[in-house]
């Protein structure tokens, strides 16, 4: 018989289970669409400028940077936003409101299929013929390539990434190496000679090749093998490609050779964050490690008790002859379709991504690639004699990045996770398991059209 | 004919001042609950990104949620163990440990405050403290379990051990249900358990037909509402998966929640993942409506078996 106790509580149970639906629907299943904006650029006006970087040698960069642009717009101005993720633009992006951006910065090249093919970024395309500046010509062309999706310009490349190798120059004497290796085979042989056990751990490991070691993610390995990852239908070629299941082979090696991957995880479980003076690399636990450009500069910072060297990763045995070469990626700049000062928002994004002086000047301040063929050359250009490799690995031809999708990186989530799978040892068979991300891609691919 | 119309125009004036008093619930029941509810059930079939005009879809979503999304099932999988084992261990250990609480004699308020404290701490902070704490390198707890010669497990970063650890966390914080289970402990009549004493009853006895019979709507209440906080488990799991697997997301990174090997992810996080990550709200209210329909499920279960648990008259 119902009691009232059991009322009240059916009903707080109702309520309850109905706010579940209420606060996820009700956040999930809204939205509004995109507006334009015939703002007049040359009045005063403020803008919002939501961007990625946390350091603080990055926001003073980005400061510095903002404040060569209002020195040269001097009725913008402009309001720093930092440390803000990709969900959170994300979310702005699409919600809009005076506290929105009108222009963002992001560090994930993967989105920009997503940002451009639903409208959440306008297309820059008209804004760069008014300004009568050619994309083709400014940016570099892997850059060039990863700001656009089927045709819409939604994104500027904002400087850029280039991924290579760090060596501990100090451990290489130690163990007899004398120069980086060139190949995949040079590589695991080092990383062998570089790993010193200590109990069911390690004093020092040649290379950590987990995927969940930080840039070690599969795209990273994979541009060193330079895959396809679409045919001209638009279908998945990751079954098919002998470069990725070469890839998955030559990680899944190293992780079994170097102690296999239980231990390792545990190992990685004790070594410092990313981002921190940790880094196992910087504290001399790790010998070698793949990284972007940006990690000379901390590692620096660091002050280790070791030389550091820097070469461009290895490359597959039988592609000797394009050692050199590497993952580039980047961070992009865009406006958004929510904001209402598009051409102010404009001169920002004109200025931060094309305007030679300031791309350098941004680029010797935190230390990551220039993103314009001006800028490469620029005699301003202040580096390490060693961040001349990334400079070297941006501008060869063979370099890879991996191209925009619909559902932005969901692809690359895919092949991540299968990644995970067997490097695990969950999966065994890996034509079946390269089989089954395939068909996996293209089906998100089919859900987001 | 004159006194039915006055009667009926009565009838009327006293239904419109009930819809009176009762409309704030009513706006908010419709602007907070069946709004949404109709939008999520209309989005569902519908292809929407959140930023161009949604279109008809048909039964694109689901088909893709239940047969092509491939952290659907396993979601769904971790997210009844979290409702089933959690839940009930939760119960059990408040029950245990307001029991406990009541029986001691000195020092009541420094353990009640000791229990409770942990309550208060936050989500995030306390995932980051046991991801610490358990962290199969560096953490104490292993350290400890080392020394004294038993096998340490991965806790966060081993897949068969990621809920327990879970579910122990949450057993940390089971100060709320320790102070309900407690104030309903001490409301139990004591001249019960003096006749159930005078009777001969054992210490099992008096619990079981004194103690239980009086603190069953409670225990039902802790029930019900468990469950309904378990399926609603989000932060914890996603931040736990985030520190043990060590992936930051920065340039070229992509994190998929549920590290490791699925084994912390939850309906949640897929709502989020689906709506926010991969601007497909259409999966993300399908996956948002399972939730629903399998908290409705387990209330209204709940609810056909109190008959067992509140007796007439509570």
């Amino acid at each position: 018989m119902p009691t009232r106790i059991s009322e009240v509580v059916r009903k707080a149970a109702f309520a309850l289970t109905a706010s579940t639906v209420l606060l996820l629907s009700t956040t999930a299943c809204t939205g509004q669409s995109a507006t334009g904006s015939d703002d007049d650029a040359s009045k005063e006006t403020t803008l919002t400028f939501w961007h990625a970087w946390s350091a603080p040698n990055e926001v003073k960069a980005v400061k510095s940077l903002i404040a060569g642009f209002e020195k040269a717009h001097p009725n913008i101005q402009v309001n720093v936003v930092g440390n803000m993720t990709d969900d959170k633009i994300n979310q702005a992006l699409r919600a809009g409101g005076t506290k929105a951006p009108d222009v963002i910065s992001s560090f994930t090249t993967n989105n920009v299929g997503k940002f451009c093919s639903s409208g959440a970024l306008v297309d820059l395309n008209p804004y760069f013929e008014k300004a009568d500046i050619d994309p083709s010509t400014t940016f570099p062309k892997a850059m060039n390539e990863y700001t656009q999706f089927d045709g819409n310009r939604c994104a500027a490349p904002l400087l850029g990434d280039a991924y290579g190798l760090y060596y501990n120059k100090t451990a290489f004497e130690k163990a007899g190496i004398t120069a980086p290796p060139k190949t995949w085979s040079e590589f695991a042989a080092d990383a062998e000679k570089l790993t010193i056990t200590q109990g069911n751990t390690f004093k020092q490991l040649g290379f950590m090749p987990n995927y969940h070691g930080w840039e070690t993610t599969t795209e990273h390995y994979l541009g060193q093998f330079s895959p396809t990852y679409f045919d001209t239908a638009g279908k998945s070629t990751i079954a098919t490609d002998p470069a990725v299941a070469s890839a998955f082979t030559v990680q899944k090696k190293l992780v079994d050779d170097l102690g296999g991957f239980k231990k390792l995880e545990t190992f990685r479980s004790t070594l410092g964050d990313e981002w921190g003076p940790k880094h196992p690399f910087q504290t001399g636990q790790v010998a070698m490690q793949l990284d972007g450009e940006w990690r000379l500069g901390m590692a620096l910072d660091a002050k280790p008790d070791f030389e550091i060297g820097v070469a461009p990763l290895p490359v597959p045995d039988d592609q000797a002859a394009q050692y050199g070469k590497g993952y580039i990626t980047g961070t992009i700049a865009g406006i958004a379709a929510t904001s209402k000062k598009q051409n102010a928002a404009w001169e920002l994004v004109k200025y931060m991504t094309t305007d030679t002086d300031a791309v350098v000047a941004f680029s010797n301040a935190i230390h990551n690639v220039p993103s314009t063929l001006a800028a490469l050359k620029s005699p301003d250009l202040k580096y390490d004699a060693r961040f001349k490799t990334f400079l070297d690995i941006a501008a060869n031809p063979n370099s890879t990045t991996s191209p925009a999708s619909i559902n932005g990186g969901v692809y690359l989530t895919t092949v991540q996770q299968l990644g995970y799978d067997y490097e695990s040892g969950k999966v065994t068979d890996l034509k079946a398991g390269l089989q089954k991300a395939a068909s996996q891609i293209d089906t998100d691919i089919a859900q987001a059209k | 004919m004159a006194a039915t119309h006055t009667l009926r125009a009565k009838h009327r004036r006293s239904a419109l001042r009930t819809l009176a008093f009762l409309s704030p619930w009513l706006i908010g029941f419709a602007v907070f609950f069946a709004y949404p509810m109709i939008s999520t059930v209309y989005f569902s079939f519908m292809h929407y990104d959140g930023f161009r005009p949604p279109t008809w879809s048909g039964t694109k979503n689901w088909t893709y949620v239940f047969e092509h999304y491939p952290f659907f099932w396993p979601a769904l999988r971790n997210t009844l163990w979290l409702v089933v084992i959690m839940v009930t261990l939760r119960v059990l250990f408040g029950l245990g440990i307001g029991m406990l609480i009541t029986k001691i004699k000195t020092g009541t308020g420094v353990f009640r405050t000791l229990f409770y404290l942990p309550y208060l701490a936050p989500p995030v902070a306390a995932t980051m403290a046991f991801a610490f704490l358990l962290n199969p390198g560096t953490g104490p707890v292993n350290s400890i379990l080392e020394n004294v010669g038993i096998p340490a497990p991965g806790w966060f970063n081993d897949p068969n051990w990621s809920k327990p650890a879970l579910t122990l966390m949450f057993l940390w914080g089971v100060g709320d249900l320790m102070v309900i289970f407690m104030a309903a402990l001490l409301d139990v009549p004591k001249e019960q358990y003096e006749a159930a004493e005078l009777d001969g009853a054992s210490a099992w006895q008096r619990f079981r037909f004194v103690t239980l019979p009086n603190i069953s709507p409670i225990i039902m209440f802790a029930v019900v509402t468990g469950v309904i906080a378990a399926m609603q488990c989000y932060t914890q799991p996603l931040v736990a998966g985030k520190v043990a697997s060590g992936v930051i997301q920065g340039a070229g990174t992509m994190f998929e929640p549920g590290y490791p090997e699925h084994s912390t992810l939850t309906l949640p996080q897929l709502v989020y993942n689906l709506g926010f990550q991969r601007f497909d709200y259409g999966s993300a209210c399908v996956v948002a409506l399972v939730l629903f329909a399998l908290s409705m499920a387990f209330t209204a279960l709940l609810m056909r078996r109190r008959g067992g648990l509140i007796q007439a008259g509570d």
